[in-house]
């Protein structure tokens, strides 16, 4: 194994040229097409620097000097699968389908894996995603080795969908960059519910792209928990298009991982449909979260609304950028989008961008942002009370995570998300 | 929306020869030859007989200048400039410098008298000598000005009245040389030369503007002011602007501009930089009025400029307010750094883009010391097929405990036609600080557009009003001779533009 | 006098008003009752102008100038006065600027010289003194942060300053506790006089005890299906709507 390890975009390329053979769909043109293409933008582009305006707040170099190698996909010993959420699940070990952990049966609806089904998703894969734009992107578009692929038919209500994603412990650091096809057909609705978990003690990166459609009327319920190992990397993009009447509501949970960026861009696409987006950021020394939206408010009457909330522990570094682009067309829009920061500590740094950018006049929109500690005589009045400061300050935080949570109003996925962010509170008093 | 359109239609009608600054004055006037390189500093430096220090500095600009990049980041889109295509020296034609008011050229005279700017000074009477307690109040206080003519100052008024409390109200090439220690001592520390391009442009070629000094513990009896007026063809206007308020001195300061109407484009680089030391406070007012250029964008000043200003000392306060109804393309960011423990920084601006105007406008609040304050306000209205961009920093350094900023950020869109952006960036390292940022987009409601026109308004008037009740909170700033002046012009800039 | 016939009117192509004729003669004051839906509000805004409300035929007319003829604001000048149902929020537009511009905007359309400042002050505070209400109310923006009352309020009060020789007061009852009901009737009372006309538009016959109408008209679907003298209101009031509609 005395090979040269080459780091960086290089690195990637270097392994994509190694694998090019391997990968899924290689005697189909048009998934060699999409490699190549993306292989050129990803080669032109390279991992973006902070010279990058939508890069400005993350620095990528702890990924990018760092050299991985190709997924290895044995699931650790001392790994155990959590009691699923819901009655299905698809399991994902180092960005791979592993049929004997999951469990879809009687899902009245299609779903599976990727590599699978390739040969029927020509036109389908790579519909929204657009490599030339995001470099990390185009990376996935050159790497890619599998994903769940689900198509809910028209009218049908999907129920709950778990989608968990694990990293095994390896000797070479993995790399790996699922894409994930979601379709909801008119009327149907679905609850994806999102967990990505890691070793602690291994650096790896997981690079996934989302693309999801929303056809007319279909609801779209996507909680995701993001609670990688500290040492691992998440550089996720997802990309949701929602016809006419649809709902697509996000919700992001960054309570894991060395590095995050959550990127999503939502386009309102037909009249009336609308977007939530909602997440929470907790951060613990040494963490960055990076949570980077982009919506297209690009037909009439369409409502969005966004809360993020970051807390800030340690020596972390939180990130927020919000763009709402309100299109000509979009008369009648209504949007919204606030972002807080919580700093508990004199170490940490918290930047945000939001942006409005609208070109129709018949708009409502607004955006806020505040950053701050916890409030002094807030905290002063619960130990008047008598409740120890340790507690007061857990009441104050959750309370002022509230906002963003409760939005979710899908029960199981908001246990979900409860769960995680107590799991993170005790971990944190501890 | 027909009531909308009819708006849009009247605005539109009135905006097309509204313009009343529009004339040009004949006057003989002296150029450097056409063009920009490093003899074209050094007869700029000449024709100002300036030291050998500033030629230096000058020149060390230009190289810089030479070795850097326009900003391409700017929500504003333009044509390339050749900046070889432009005279960057005219003065009109004279022996020396106007020993006094009464030696400048009538013609001149006559120009600034149409502009509706004073420069015979009043007599002071005696009663108002003591008045000088409360500059912006107390009604018909005179008011100082400095008159800059494309190139060089022509007139500064009641310089013997200030000299007597020790204040220095010149033009900044007379200050290079009465007061050569100040200036060496001040010039660039704020704005460096290679600050940016345009920075970087202006302090190669910087020809004329206003150089103001307050001394310990003096407030300053009259609002100062500097008229800007660019008349010469095909020529560029930078000028260089250095205010310095001492320990507990207090000073207000006006800005206006004007242009003759042409079909070309003509360039205003400007670079203006405030010192506030202890305790010390200056308020810095601008009615931006450049020419807009025509209904279908031809023509127009690109007003390019850099303002920044420095609260050094202890309780220092520095504030900026701004309405911007004039250029064909505006880019300017009156910033802030708060370096001082206590000092305090605001920002209030009423930006208006009509027809084919474009803005991208916004401030910096760099916080570095302790309990530092700033409040940005702003309130862009767009109409036409009008740009207009907030772009602003925030910025907490660790150092930077107890800093508090507000920002408040509104947009009004009149017609279907323009755009509104907002792009903050917020950046805090320091936990015990608390940022707060606000804002919101809208456009006049038909309801009440209606209300208004019920009680007998014009749809004209209507919108007038409903538009400078949205800019209230900026427009209050001003001080009052030129708030009354800065609500005519947002009317008439937006004549013919609403929705 | 004002004198409608045959009007019609219609809102997003369906058809609201379908033939109301009315003559309210200078001096009177006539209040119209109706249930929801009925068209009150939109009679008071097809007099008044509001766009979206299009007149599909007939007459409406103010001592003889034709009032569908005019834009909204000239028709303020011509005499008309809409107190608004829901009074709109100005930010930012201070209360005083807002009534000395309206004023003189009317009295210019009258041929009458502008009032500056101080003669405007003078007179605004008289007419506030006569409403009873603080100064404070030409210090605060439009009806921005002022409580549905206070909004009523500074409706009577613009309707004071501008002397309309045709006040229309739509649903301007409802929201109000009994004393400010006292303040608008005995706004509109103190403006009673030889040239001087109101419609009363109200959904309840409360505020006719304070403001005692000549004639009492009943709008229902549209048409003007009754009218009476103050007794109807009484009527209406113990036994509904439903049985005009039965006698009509």
């Amino acid at each position: 194994m005395n090979t040269v390890v080459h780091s960086g975009a290089e690195g990637f390329l270097h392994r994509f040229e190694g694998l090019r053979a391997r990968l899924p769909g290689q005697r189909l043109a048009w998934v060699q097409a999409l490699r190549e293409a993306a292989a050129a933008q990803f080669r032109a582009a390279g991992f973006p620097t902070r010279r990058v305006e939508a890069w400005k707040y993350t620095d990528l170099r702890p990924v990018s000097d760092a050299a991985f190698d190709e997924a290895l996909t044995i699931l650790g010993d001392g790994d155990t699968l959590p009691a699923p959420r819901g009655e299905r699940r698809a399991v994902f070990v180092d960005g791979r389908f592993r049929e004997e952990l999951s469990q879809l049966d009687g899902a009245g609806f299609a779903v599976g894996s990727l590599a699978e089904q390739l040969p029927r998703l020509e036109g389908r894969l790579g519909a929204l995603a657009r490599p030339a734009e995001e470099p990390l992107v185009a990376l996935n578009s050159m790497l890619f080795e599998d994903g769940l692929v689900v198509t809910v038919p028209a009218g049908v209500a999907g129920g709950v969908l778990e989608l968990r994603s694990l990293a095994s412990r390896s000797e070479r650091p993995a790399a790996f960059h699922p894409r994930h096809l979601i379709r909801l057909e008119a009327g149907a609705s679905l609850t994806l519910i999102e967990e990505s978990t890691g070793p602690e003690d291994t650096r790896y990166l997981h690079n996934p792209v989302f693309e999801i459609e929303l056809a007319e009327g279909a609801v779209l319920t996507h909680a995701r928990i993001q609670r990688e190992g500290v040492k691992g990397f998440q550089l996720g993009t997802v990309y949701a298009r929602i016809e006419s009447g649809a709902t697509y509501d996000n919700f992001t949970l960054n309570a894991g991982a060395r590095l995050v960026r959550n990127e999503i861009h939502a386009v309102l696409a037909g009249p009336k449909s609308a977007c939530h987006m909602n997440g929470a950021q907790l951060l613990r020394d040494g963490q960055h979260a990076d949570t980077t939206t982009v919506l297209d408010h690009a037909a009439p009457d369409c409502a969005s609304r966004q809360t993020y909330k970051t807390v800030l522990q340690g020596k972390s570094r939180g990130v927020f950028q919000g763009k709402i682009h309100v299109h000509q067309v979009a008369q009648r829009t209504d949007g919204y989008q606030m972002n807080q920061a919580l700093l508990l500590s004199p170490d940490a740094e918290i930047d945000s961008k939001p942006q409005l950018e609208i070109y129709a006049d018949d708009v409502k929109c607004s955006h806020g942002a505040t950053v701050g500690a916890l409030d002094a005589d807030q905290l002063f009045y619960l130990r008047a009370r008598g409740i120890p400061e340790a507690k007061a300050r857990s009441i104050l935080v959750e309370a002022f995570l509230q906002e963003a949570i409760e939005g979710v109003t899908d029960e199981t996925a908001r246990a979900a998300l409860d769960s995680a962010v107590a799991g993170w509170w005790e971990k944190e008093a501890a | 929306m027909p009531a909308v359109a009819e708006t849009l239609d009247t605005v539109q009608s009135v905006t097309e020869g509204t313009y009343k600054w529009g004339f040009e004055t004949e006057i003989e006037m002296d150029f450097a030859p056409k063009g920009l390189n490093e003899s074209t500093v050094r007869f700029i430096s000449a024709q100002k007989k300036e030291p050998e220090w500033l030629l230096e500095w000058r020149l060390k600009a230009f190289a810089t200048w030479q070795k850097m990049q326009e900003p391409r980041w700017p929500a504003v889109k333009y044509p390339p400039i050749d900046y070889q295509d432009a005279y960057y020296y005219a003065a009109p034609k004279k022996k020396d410098g106007p020993k006094s008011l009464d030696e400048v050229d009538p013609e001149l005279l006559k120009t600034y008298a149409k502009l509706g700017i004073p420069l015979k000074e009043q007599a002071i009477l005696a009663g108002v000598e003591g008045a000088g307690d409360s500059p912006s109040e107390g009604g018909r206080m005179p008011i100082a000005v400095d008159a800059v003519f494309d190139s060089v100052s022509v007139a500064t008024s009641y310089k013997e009245r200030l000299a007597k409390d020790g204040i220095i109200f010149c033009a900044i090439s007379e200050a290079v040389h009465e007061h050569p220690e100040l200036v060496k001592q001040y010039l660039g520390t704020v704005v460096p030369p290679g600050d940016n391009f345009y920075a970087a442009l202006n302090s190669a070629v910087f020809t004329d503007g206003s150089f103001v000094y307050i001394p310990k513990g003096v407030r300053c009896p009259m609002e100062l002011s500097t008229y800007f007026r660019i008349n010469a063809k095909s020529t560029g206007q930078f000028e260089r602007t250095l205010i310095i308020a001492d320990e507990g001195a207090v000073v207000s300061y006006l800005e206006g501009c004007t242009a003759p109407m042409r079909d070309e484009n003509q360039l205003h680089a400007a670079v203006v930089e405030l010192v506030a030391l202890d305790d010390s406070q200056i308020k810095y007012s601008t009615v931006q009025n450049w020419y807009p250029g025509d209904a279908e964008g031809r023509g127009g000043i690109y007003n390019f400029v850099t303002k920044r200003a420095q609260c050094r000392g202890k309780r220092s306060k520095v504030s900026w307010t701004q309405v911007e109804t004039g250029s064909a393309i505006t880019w300017k960011y009156p910033s802030c750094v708060l370096l001082g423990d206590d000092s305090v920084g605001e920002f209030y601006s009423v930006a208006i883009t009509n027809n084919h105007q474009q803005a991208d406008t916004g401030t910096k609040m760099i916080h570095v010391g302790k309990r530092t304050t700033s409040t940005i306000v702003s309130k862009g209205i767009s109409a036409g097929k009008g740009q207009n961009t907030y772009r602003g920093l925030v910025r907490v350094a660790p150092t930077a405990s107890g800093a508090r900023n507000f920002t408040q950020c509104d947009s009004l869109l009149i017609g279907d036609q323009c755009g509104a952006h907002t792009v903050p960036y917020i950046e805090n390292r320091n936990m015990s600080a608390k940022v707060e940022h606000e804002a919101t987009t809208s456009r006049i409601a038909e309801d009440q557009l209606f209300y208004c026109r019920q009680r007998g308004l014009s749809e004209e008037d209507a919108v007038g009003l409903i538009v400078n009740g949205f800019c209230r909170e900026v427009l209050k700033e001003l001080p009052m001779e030129f708030a009354v002046e800065a609500q005519k012009l947002l009317q008439i800039s937006l004549e013919g533009s609403v929705g | 006098m004002l004198r409608i016939e045959g009007l019609t009117a219609e809102v997003d192509g369906k058809p609201i008003l379908k033939g109301i004729d009315l003559e309210v003669p200078t001096g009177e004051v006539h209040a119209i009752m109706g249930p929801n839906g009925s068209g009150k509000s939109t009679l008071s805004y097809v007099l008044a102008g509001r766009e979206g409300y299009e007149v599909t035929g007939g007459s409406a007319t103010l001592n003889g100038v034709d009032l569908l003829a005019l834009e909204p604001e000239e028709r303020a000048a011509a005499g008309v006065f809409l107190a608004f149902q829901y009074p709109v929020e100005l930010p930012g537009v201070g209360n005083a600027n807002f009534l000395r511009t309206a004023l003189n905007a009317i009295r210019r359309g009258k041929g009458e010289a502008e009032l500056d400042a101080m003669q405007f002050l003078k007179l605004a505070r008289a007419r506030l003194k006569e409403l009873q209400m603080s100064e404070d109310m030409l210090k605060r923006g439009v009806n921005v942060g002022f409580s549905g009352g206070e909004k009523k309020r500074n409706e009577v009060l613009q309707m004071a300053l501008l002397r309309p020789s045709l006040a229309i007061l739509d649903e301007t009852d409802s929201g109000l506790d009994i004393d400010a009901l006292k303040i608008v009737a005995d706004g509109v009372n103190a403006l009673r006089a030889p040239d001087f006309a109101a419609l009363v538009i109200t959904h309840y016959q409360r505020l006719l005890d304070y403001i005692v109408p000549d004639k009492v008209h009943v709008l229902m679907q549209g048409r003007i299906v009754q009218t009476g003298g103050p007794e109807l209101a009484k009527q209406l009031e113990a036994s509904g709507y439903a049985s005009v509609q039965a006698a009509a």
